[in-house]
């Protein structure tokens, strides 16, 4: 078997054991090839676990710019973890290396002819440098990263300037994690053929991009849009959401002359408690925030009820994990779809926001604050676990200093001494479906009302009338017709004349599609395709369904979840809309898309409605 | 229940020290049973802020579910309230507080709101301390669903189903003086002269203030067996002490009582009653509710009070400014600091 050879346009996939301090040495990794202009997609599949089990870090090297997994194995394997060693073997294409601390030759059950098997004397060469075994521990991540820049030619001097950028602080470290790189580096010159068939060259793919996780951009976002207090329960896979904003907020929004927060956030004692202050402070006129996953809205179910029945602007960023139940915590899904545009009882839909990059999420999530303070609301931002907790590459973040927050309709003082008519909490005095609201203690006589989750008229007093319980609901059907108009339109990704087949996907699924269907392409067969970005649907989504006669639904969960809120929304015929499915936990892969579009096309009917 | 507000008022209702009447604090008209407890702990509440010239309109009132928690509609007309869900008023007020911390925070609730599926909330906003007056209406039965027991109600106690109850009850007062609640206070809504000037002292009280007040079901548990019944708990009511409020500006003698100053300059004035624990010492208070509960009776007034403990929004360090009177200017870092954390992204 002939050696893989690719120059920028490969999959590097590291085997290691958790808290061991592998994370910083594979970031330095990714962020070197990053720096050389070439596009990656680094995903970390890690177990729900503090230490000891296996993890991985798979980078995704691409000047054409896939920054989705690929799929279909890996080409090159760094195993420094003997417990996953049988299957970080199989997975390695055939022509690809393995690279291996070679403590132990590789058992002769697991040896492969049609890879390159490249021994890495790590424990060896710790153990002759370093005496203390944490240092051993620590210097072997940075070792083999110092060994794969001789084995794939990373440019050493961005490895170095990456490494003095990452102690900036500590200045003293800089020179013997350098010495680690080169004692890597060195060895891998020495005793193999550098570079491998697999290697970067530089180029300049990668703009202004930024390398960034979700959830930081996240919390930076709700920074930005202005959220002031904050209930929250730690949660995998969002609670760095919360970190971000605290220590953002910190360093932000101490008031110049007494030092004092110009934020809160409360550590609450269960979700349904940090829902209850996201709520009490955005009806008291704050901008007020919770970051959770699915069993957290599970919980805060009840309450978003009650948000939506009274008008309660609130918002809350969902990082979905692989469900149902406990599920999968580490383990990425869009599996909570239905369950925010449904939650509660009764006849309840909620806003729902779906970013696909850290940009994204940074904008949804200040914009977020204006369109549930417009609306009067819950809004929800459904983030994943990939889009969360990896680094995506991603347009930079930016900020409209002229921006000011839309607080929607609030009734001041003064407005409330000028009104002659009677003020109505719930009254539709603009016709489009959101009354106006009055923050407690705006006026001694005038606007006082009684929040409340029974049923109300439109001056906010208890009824159990039928008709106007059916006006307010009536109402507030119409006030979700203005949401349509208000929330993010959809991309329309890709267009051309008289196309009969589209695709339709959302969130953390769009790196992945965009590549299968350029393949498709290739190959012959030309797909449209739109990328949702809100629910409820514009009508550029409704358009877009009309105009093709089959349109693949692509997205990450076992239920077709999206596919069933447009069948539910648009009345569509649901043999129009194709499922194409992935919801192992792993990120959906390019791969894995094109095959099962590929199988319907050829196999037709409903072959592929199962994933 | 009556269904006419009644037009007449006491000719001698004078305007209080802000030039509001009485009436300026009442509400809707109660759709609770007649001779319900809860419309009296309306009244003393109406009263209180009367006497205290409240604006009314600075009063937040909060409220779960239930009989209690519809009273909110019955006193402060001008006060915005907020009906939330069963059991989650707490943290709904917890959310509001920080939104404007220059509001009075006053939540209702009742013993099944508290006790049962709102213990947990009810539990960590004493522990967060956070500035509010939170007044249980505690009537030891679910009033709304007919009268079954809750877990205030006493081992053996019988609702008018006549089943005795077999679970031992919560104490909401034992479990606020254990998990660090900073005023703790019981009384009875047939007791107006205790009770008004307790509303007072927990209004002003710099924290988490808790009124437990005995308030009898008269549909389903006023009956002999009941321990929540009128009966039962005037025979055996025990006051630790006589209460009475003294605001900032009054002038008082010195009488021997143990006066607590608040941080606004008002004063509670305890008269402790012979043989009572001093309601600074956390540890006597706990002891004192155990032992007169053992004797059977029901200890009542001002049970502990610590005005030093910061409160929620001392322990954040947060602004003085409400919070949501910020705007772009003190909240957003602006389009300058992004580009620094792009710079750190690459």
């Amino acid at each position: 078997m002939k050696p893989l050879e690719s120059v920028n346009e490969f999959v590097v996939r590291f085997a290691n054991v958790n808290g061991t301090g592998s994370a910083s040495a594979n970031l330095l990794f990714a962020k070197s090839v990053f720096r050389m202009g070439i596009p990656i997609c680094a995903k970390n599949i890690f177990p729900s676990n503090i230490q000891g089990l296996p993890t991985w870090y798979e980078v995704r090297v691409s000047e054409k710019g896939y920054i989705g997994a690929r799929g279909d194995g890996v080409d090159l394997m760094v195993s420094v973890n003997a417990q996953s060693l049988a299957e970080d073997v199989a997975c390695v294409v055939p022509g690809g290396y393995f690279v291996y601390d070679d403590i132990k030759p590789l058992p002769a059950e697991l040896a492969r002819d049609d890879i390159t098997v490249l021994g890495l004397p790590l424990t060896e060469i710790c153990n002759r440098e370093y005496k203390e075994p944490r240092l051993r521990q620590l210097f072997k991540n940075v070792i083999y990263v110092g060994a794969l820049a001789a084995l794939v030619d990373i440019d050493f001097e961005v490895l170095k300037k990456l490494v003095a950028d990452q102690f900036e602080e500590k200045k003293k470290l800089i020179a013997p994690n350098v010495h680690a790189l080169e004692l890597g580096y060195n060895y891998a010159r020495k005793h193999f053929p550098c570079p491998l068939g697999l290697r970067l060259k530089a180029c300049d793919k990668t703009g202004d991009s930024i390398l960034l996780d979700g959830n930081t951009a996240l919390g930076l976002g709700a920074v930005y849009g202005g959220a002031t207090v904050v209930g929250w329960y730690p949660i995998t896979p969002s609670t760095s959401v919360i970190d971000t904003f605290r220590n953002y907020a910190a360093a932000t929004r101490q008031d110049p002359e007494t030092g004092k927060n110009n934020f809160a956030v409360v550590q609450a004692e269960d979700e349904l408690a940090a829902i209850g202050i996201v709520i009490g402070a955005a009806w008291n006129g704050a901008r007020s925030f919770t970051a959770t996953s699915g069993p957290g809205v599970s919980l805060m179910s009840e309450f978003l009820g009650l948000a939506y029945f009274a008008e309660i602007p609130a918002v809350l960023y969902n990082v979905q994990r692989c469900g149902p139940s406990t599920g999968m915590p580490t383990r990425t899904q869009q599996g909570d779809v239905l369950l925010c545009a449904y939650a509660s009882h009764g006849d309840t839909k909620h806003v729902l926001l779906f970013p696909s990059t850290p940009k994204e999420a940074f904008d949804f999530a200040a914009d977020a604050f204006d369109l549930a303070d417009r609306l009067q609301t819950p809004v929800m931002v459904l983030s994943d676990l990939d889009l969360g907790m990896n680094d995506n590459m991603s347009p930079p973040l930016v900020w409209n200093d002229n921006r000011k927050y839309d607080r929607g309709k609030v009734l001041t003082a003064e407005d409330l001494e000028n009104m002659k008519e009677k003020f109505g909490r719930y009254l539709d005095v603009d016709g489009d479906g959101i009354g106006w609201r009055t923050y407690p203690g705006t006026h001694p006589t005038k606007g006082a009302y009684f929040t409340r989750g029974t049923s109300h008229d439109a001056y906010a007093a208890y009824t159990e009338n039928s008709d106007i319980y059916l006006e307010s609901m009536r109402r507030l059907e119409k006030k979700w017709q203005t949401a349509r108009t208000l929330v993010p339109a959809p991309e329309t990704e890709r267009k051309g004349k008289g196309r009969k087949r589209g695709a339709l996907y959302y969130g953390t699924t769009m790196h992945a599609a965009r590549e299968a269907l350029d393949r498709l392409a290739e190959e012959g067969t030309e797909l449209d395709a739109m990328r949702i970005r809100a629910f409820p649907f514009s009508k550029e989504v409704e358009d877009f369904i009309a105009a093709h006669d089959e349109i693949f639904v692509i997205e990450q969960n076992r239920d077709a979840q999206m596919r069933s809120l447009l069948i539910n929304e648009f009345d569509v015929n649901p043999d129009r809309l194709v499922r194409i499915l992935y919801y192992g936990g792993k990120p959906i892969t390019a791969h894995d898309i094109h095959e099962k579009i590929v199988r319907h096309l050829k196999d037709g009917a409903r072959s592929q409605n199962v994933a | 229940m009556s269904y006419i507000i009644p037009r007449f008022r006491h000719p001698c209702t004078a305007p209080n020290g802000i030039g509001y009447t009485r009436k300026d604090y009442e509400g809707a008209l109660s759709t609770l049973c007649a001779g319900c407890g809860h419309d009296s702990i309306s009244a003393a509440i109406v009263q209180a802020c009367y006497e205290m010239s409240v604006e009314p309109h600075l009063v937040a009132k909060l409220s779960g579910i239930g009989c209690s928690s519809k009273t909110p509609a019955y006193f402060l007309r001008q006060s915005h309230g907020f009906n939330s869900v069963h059991g989650r008023m707490p943290s709904v007020a917890t959310g509001a507080n920080l939104a404007n911390r220059d509001l009075i925070y006053l939540g209702v609730s009742g013993d099944g709101d508290t006790a049962s599926i709102g213990l947990g909330q009810f539990a960590h906003v004493m522990r967060r301390n956070l500035n509010m007056l939170y007044i249980i209406e505690n009537n030891g039965c679910y009033g709304l669903t007919k009268g079954q027991d809750s877990a205030t109600a006493d081992v053996g106690s019988k609702t008018k189903s006549g089943q005795a109850n077999m679970f031992s009850p919560v104490d909401p007062a034992g479990l606020a003086l254990n998990i660090g609640a900073t005023f703790v206070a019981r009384s009875f809504s047939g007791d107006k002269a205790q009770l008004v000037p307790l509303i007072k002292a927990g209004l002003h009280h710099p924290g988490f203030a808790l009124i437990d007040v005995i308030s009898p079901c008269v549909t389903f548990n006023n009956i002999p067996a009941s321990t929540k019944s009128y009966a039962y708990t005037r025979e055996h009511m025990s006051a630790a002490d006589v209460v009475d409020f003294v605001p900032a500006a009054a002038k008082y003698g010195a009488d021997g009582a143990i006066d607590v100053k608040m941080p606004d300059g008002a004063t509670v004035k305890l008269r402790r009653l012979p043989d009572h624990h001093d309601p600074r010492d956390r540890a006597a208070a706990a002891d004192a509710v155990m032992t007169t509960r053992e004797r059977g009776e029901v200890l009542t007034g001002l049970i502990y009070i610590d005005t030093d403990h910061p409160s929620l929004h001392e322990m954040l360090d947060t602004t003085e400014t409400p919070l949501r009177a910020l705007g772009e200017k003190e909240l957003c870092p602006g389009a300058k600091a992004l580009e620094a954390i792009n710079r750190n992204a690459r």
